[in-house]
């Protein structure tokens, strides 16, 4: 049986600070495939960013520390492997694209050195990158990288990719930098991107271009994509599979239909009734009481039972298992769960 | 649970809990406990360095012919110099002309530049335009030949030096408080204060001045040794104040002609004013990381 | 861009204006004589008073400032009262002597400050960021006409490695005058010889003067690098697997930079009315010196003048500078 493309098992991670170490992910699961778009979702602090950057180690450490659990990619625990290794990896088998693309394009530089710089790094480790033998001299490792940047940029959409090569991040538009940054997360061919809220800092029109370039290329590169947003339309829109989060656990997960039709975990269900929609009526629209539990001294059971209409006194003495309520979707809620159950029955 | 920012009770000690955490981070920096143990011993000197001296006498100008030049032993822990006179005594006494005399300058300084900034801040317009045009052009003149111009002009003398050296201490302070002047102008409170009908001296008195203290005494602190340094400076150009006072600079000017054979009638005033400075810059570098937070990197 | 120069350009005359002004009224309003001082001690009354007509100096204030102002236009810097001489043709000896020094000892601040900055930040928090931390501090409270005198003491009168002060031997006959410059000059005669004792006198006061520059660039350095390598960029540098190396000595390096640039051009002003003390340490025939002997003669022609060189240097250096952060930050150089 060959492995996942991703599997994060049980990963359990501690942040310390001025007041004291928080435990801000707790036992998160999650395996992600070729060609599956995982959205991972929740509110602000709920640990989503921090489960992406992991996969690239690139929380500082100090402050954060790993406790438990692994991250597989191929079979590989990168949280086992030395810098040197893990930088191997990074661009090469993991490309990462973040929020903001007016601040992740160095300035100074054009957007051409910067990607022909990632994809010389890329070629270090596999010279195939760059479709060349390992002898390839340095001018022709470098011409070969900037005929790469320029193909990059044609595939995710720059018109007149050749000329724009030599320009400077400020003279693109918004989205178009987050275009020559997918290209940069791409050059090296990963099979594995993490996009971190890609395109919260866009106008909408150009979100919807944004994400359907994401999807065109998961196909063309066979890849596995971890999507990581807090609004459940792109995730309607985008993901073949969803996660939601929340305080550094997954409540619930699985195939995006099943999730978001038949959402099951009581926070699952307040976030859904939280997104204003067409057809819902005047009032309706519900926001969730209570706040999200400080993390240094997390509740012992489950972390949403403070806040949720379901709670039992059992909730919270220890931490709920996850219960598979159909193929592939998992929730962690054995109230909900429960009742699901005996309504079956 | 509530949200703990908002309990009054909290919030009233929320300004000795700030108190509390900038002691704390200056406590840590040890660098800046060094160098206020050295601000101490050069105030300690300041104060007593010319009562303290073993030899008196020859603080006041009397001379030793007949001990020229000993190097340094236990009777003469820095040796004597071309006048037999005793060097640690004039490097002590030293200390009271240099340090009033720097804190003199930055003090007036201060003064000069408060007030124009402050004028220049609160009032805008072309007040504002003309005062720091000014302040800019004073800041392309350079200062230590202005310095040297005008205290020659003016005749040698410890006055003469602190005036000409504070004609061109002021522009800093001038930017330094316009900017913050003009910040605290917009922040809520002082439009707050001025609906509610209070005076502009009142606004500029009660609600921004006191705002601007912190970055003001960091950057007096910082700049006390500088100020040493250009009394010095002047001292040892032969500008500044005369023999026999003693004065490190001069002292040290004074010295180079007998070096390297009696070098230490050189080296011990030097480095009583390399330590004397080097105090107030560690003590002002760990000021301005607990008074001044957004100076932090 | 070259509008932006010839606006700054523009702006550089009123600063000259008020810049001499300033000088002219501070040296004539003050007390003290220098008339009867350059007539000499036993000059009488009337001798006194010929001796101010012959330069003008009965005139009304305004009127001599009219005279200096449009002989600067000609390059005519006026005459000295104590010497007789063309402040023009003092200032074209000393000024070069000066500009090789300032020059020298900024080279030296710039190539060992910049790298010196860059890793303290990257070894931030640890052994090698508190010594440079402490011996910045150390090296800005370090007096430079007492770095001057220990760096006589050990390298010229005990060690003797080192010449103790000049600009090159007496008996030698110093390079042709090309630029001005002493190992330039020697450089481009083929005059290897005299290039190393060029060098040889240049070091010691280069050194002393580049102390407390080369601190303060460094320190400038650390904190502009530790705040470009919290950007986001960096980041995605990082996550895309470039090397810790080349994302420090290339994309951090230029960013940092450009925020450094400042205070070098803020410097290089300071450096230059700095040289005074190092001048008079080392005897080097520089402006400082040139300005000493004049004020202590209380001749105040070539006291405005060095005054009025340094400012338009001062002023030029900040529009250089603005110009090359304009090339190394490209976005600036568009808006």
């Amino acid at each position: 049986m060959t492995s996942p493309l991703l599997e994060i098992r049980n990963l359990h991670l501690s942040m310390t600070s001025f007041e004291g170490s928080a435990h801000v992910l707790a036992g998160i699961d999650l395996t992600v495939n070729r060609r599956e778009i995982w959205g991972l979702v929740g509110e602000t602090g709920c640990g989503k960013s921090l489960t992406g950057l992991s996969v690239s180690r690139l929380v500082p450490s100090p402050p954060a520390q790993y406790l438990d659990g692994a991250i597989c990619l191929d079979g590989t625990d990168v949280l086992a492997l030395s810098d040197r290794e893990m930088q191997a990896l990074r661009g090469k088998r993991i490309g990462m694209i973040f929020q903001d693309p007016t601040t992740n394009l160095n300035p100074a530089f054009r957007i051409g050195t910067q990607l022909i710089d990632v994809a010389l790094a890329a070629a270090v480790r596999d010279p195939a990158v760059l479709d060349l033998g390992p002898k390839a001299g340095r001018g022709e490792r470098h011409r070969a990288a900037r005929a790469l940047a320029i193909r990059m940029l044609e595939e995710v959409g720059i018109p007149n990719a050749a000329a724009r090569v030599d320009d400077y991040p400020h003279q693109f538009s918004g989205g178009m930098r987050q275009r020559v940054l997918i290209a940069m997360a791409l050059i090296g061919r990963p099979n594995l991107l993490i996009a971190d809220e890609p395109t919260t800092a866009l106008d909408v029109s150009v979100q919807a271009q944004i994400l359907k370039l994401l999807k065109q290329m998961v196909v063309d590169h066979d890849m596995g994509v971890v999507l990581i947003t807090h609004n459940l339309g792109v995730v309607a829109q985008t993901c073949s599979h969803v996660a939601v989060m929340y305080a550094g656990t997954i409540v619930e997960s699985g195939p995006v239909r099943a999730v978001l039709d038949r959402p099951t975990h009581p926070y699952t269900k307040a976030l859904l009734d939280a997104i204003p929609a067409r057809n819902v009526q005047r009032g309706a629209l519900r926001g969730l009481p209570g706040s999200v539990p400080n993390l240094i001294t997390p509740p012992p059971g489950c972390r949403f039972a403070q806040r949720c209409p379901l709670a039992q006194p059992s909730c919270t003495q220890k931490p709920p298992h996850k219960v598979a309520v159909e193929a592939g979707h998992m929730v962690a809620c054995p109230v909900a769960t429960q009742a699901l159950e005996n309504a079956n029955a | 649970m509530t949200d703990i920012a908002t309990t009054p009770a909290v919030a009233r000690t929320a300004r000795s809990e700030a108190m509390r955490r900038a002691l704390f981070r200056f406590r840590q920096s040890k660098l800046s406990i060094v160098g206020a143990v050295m601000v101490f011993l050069v105030l300690f000197f300041t104060a007593f360095g010319g009562l303290l001296a073993p030899y008196p006498e020859h603080v006041a100008g009397g001379v030793d012919t007949a001990n020229r030049f000993l190097a340094p032993s236990v009777g003469h822990p820095f040796g004597t110099n071309e006048l037999g006179q005793d060097v640690l005594s004039l490097v002590m006494a030293g200390t009271t002309v240099s340090v009033a005399a720097g804190f003199a300058v930055v003090l007036i300084g201060t003064l000069i530049g408060t007030t124009v900034g402050a004028i220049a801040g609160f009032n805008g317009g072309w007040i504002d335009e003309v005062l720091m045009r000014l302040s800019d052009l004073m800041l392309t003149i350079p200062g230590l030949i202005l310095a040297m111009a005008v205290a020659a002009a003016l005749g040698p003398g410890f006055v003469n030096m602190i005036l000409a050296i504070s004609l061109s201490w002021w522009p800093g302070y001038a930017r330094l408080v316009r900017g913050e002047v003009i910040s605290a102008r917009e922040e809520v409170y002082v439009s707050a204060a001025r609906a509610i009908g209070a005076s502009p001296a009142r606004v500029l008195f009660r609600h921004i001045l006191p705002n601007i203290v912190s970055p003001v005494i960091v950057k007096m602190s910082l700049d006390m040794g500088f100020a040493i340094l250009t009394v010095a400076a002047l001292g040892f150009i032969g500008i500044g104040v005369r023999p026999p006072t003693p004065e490190w600079g001069t002292l040290l000017s004074i010295s180079r002609s007998y070096m390297p054979d009696f070098w230490w009638t050189a080296i011990f005033p030097g480095l009583a004013m390399f330590l004397a400075v080097f105090g107030f810059n560690l003590l002002g570098d760990g000021l301005r990381d607990v008074l001044d937070p957004r100076a932090r990197r | 861009m070259i509008r932006f120069i010839v606006k700054r350009v523009v702006l550089i005359i009123p600063i000259l204006i008020g810049l001499t002004v300033i000088m002219f009224v501070i040296s004539r309003m003050l007390p003290g004589d220098p008339v009867g001082l350059a007539a000499g001690p036993n000059a009488t009354a009337a001798e006194i008073a010929a001796y101010a007509r012959e330069f003008g100096l009965d005139r009304p204030l305004w009127v001599q400032y009219w005279d200096y102002a449009t002989g600067l236009l000609r390059g005519d810097f006026g005459v000295s009262i104590f010497t007789r001489r063309e402040v023009a043709q003092d200032l074209a000896t000393y000024l070069p002597a000066t500009l090789e020094l300032v020059f020298a000892a900024l080279a030296l601040a710039i190539v060992l400050g910049i790298p010196a900055g860059l890793l303290a930040a990257v070894y931030r928090n640890r052994w090698p960021d508190y010594l440079s931390s402490v011996s910045a501090i150390a090296a800005i409270s370090m007096p430079r006409f007492f770095l001057g005198l220990l760096l006589q003491l050990f390298f010229a009168m005990w060690l003797m490695w080192l010449p103790l002060g000049g600009r090159f031997p007496i008996i030698w006959e110093p390079p042709t005058g090309i630029t001005g410059f002493y190992t330039i000059d020697a450089l481009l005669t083929g005059d290897f010889e005299g290039f190393a004792m060029a060098c040889r006198h240049l070091a010691l006061p280069a050194i002393a003067m580049s102390l407390s520059p080369l601190a303060t660039i460094m320190r400038m350095m650390r904190a502009s690098t530790l705040e470009v390598m919290q950007q986001d960029y960096v980041t995605t540098a990082r996550a895309l697997g470039l090397s810790q190396r080349l994302i420090i000595f290339k994309y951090v390096a230029r960013n940092a930079i450009s925020a450094t640039l400042t205070v070098i051009g803020l410097y290089f002003g300071w450096m230059l009315g700095g040289t005074v003390l190092v001048e008079t340490v080392f005897d080097w025939p520089g402006l400082g010196l040139y300005a000493t002997q004049a004020i202590v003669a209380q001749d105040f022609m070539p006291v405005v003048s060095v005054a009025f060189v340094i400012g338009l240097l001062f002023v030029t250096a900040n529009i250089v500078i603005d110009v090359l952060y304009g090339v190394i930050n490209p976005k600036v150089r568009y808006e």
